[in-house]
């Protein structure tokens, strides 16, 4: 499947632009404005996992269409520490960073399908979809 | 981008105009509470009205400056966050717990200016 956007993350700039150019790329189809904004904030957290806890990784940004519904697919990726309980780090409240821990289960909650799959020392990938309504 | 912070009386107003990336919001929270001190102010208003994402991290550090701006003795009021964010935030399970939010710069400074008379009760 081609990629619409695919935005390198190395810098907390790159967390903005990031943000801005997908909501920009969703915005081609019929979401609502408060659906934007949920895109855009779900990316920035995605965006800041990859930079604070990799260093450096990618998000890309595709527009899809599945059983006559269009839809946006987000996919974070770093190739950083990777997770070691996937399932703890999902749950409300938690994180290792000491910041506020809130970041993965929040995002899953702004999309309708999300996935995460990591593995340690090899890297970390979230993978999720918003359907239009 | 380097957000304007104007000194109205003994009031400092933040203007966030465009999105900030995390340094910004850091330098921000810094410059904001030097200037409470250097000023003696009483009350900070931070005008989110440009921001596009208030996510963790900005939540975070709006908190943060607001409690370390009450340690300097002064109250911080949010202002103008858009209806979007605010409807984000909470889905995002995003609060700014213990910071009191306005409305807009007007609603902002009339809090600011109830609190002062509370707090002074012979005040005219």
């Amino acid at each position: 499947m081609p990629v619409d956007l695919r935005i390198p993350i190395r810098t907390d700039a790159d967390i903005v632009r990031a943000r801005q150019e997908g909501r920009a790329l969703a915005s081609e189809i019929p979401f609502t404005s408060s659906d934007l904004t949920v895109i855009a904030s779900a990316i920035s957290e995605l965006a800041r996992n990859i930079y604070s806890y990799a260093g450096q990784g990618e998000i890309e940004v595709r527009l899809v269409e599945r059983n006559g519904r269009r839809g946006i697919q987000v996919v974070a990726r770093d190739e950083g520490p990777g997770i070691l309980d996937t399932a703890l780090a999902l749950e409300d409240g938690y994180s290792t960073a000491g910041r506020l821990g809130l970041g993965l289960p929040g995002v899953r909650r702004l999309f309708d399908e999300f996935e995460l799959k990591s593995e340690a020392g090899v890297g970390t990938e979230v993978l999720m979809h918003k359907w239009a309504r | 981008m380097r957000v304007p912070i104007m000194k109205q009386r003994d009031v400092l107003i933040a203007s966030i105009q465009d999105s900030l990336t995390d340094a910004d919001l850091l330098a921000l929270r810094d410059r904001v509470v030097e200037q409470v001190t250097r000023f003696r102010s009483r009350g900070v208003i931070l005008d989110v009205t440009g921001l596009d994402v208030i996510d963790s991290f900005a939540a975070h550090t709006l908190s943060m400056t607001a409690q370390m701006i009450r340690l300097r003795g002064a109250q911080t009021v949010i202002v103008g966050i858009q209806p979007d964010v605010a409807i984000a935030m909470v889905q995002l399970g995003l609060t700014l717990l213990g910071i009191h939010t306005a409305l807009d710069l007007e609603a902002g400074l009339e809090y600011l200016n109830t609190v002062a008379k509370r707090s002074r009760p012979n005040a005219r």
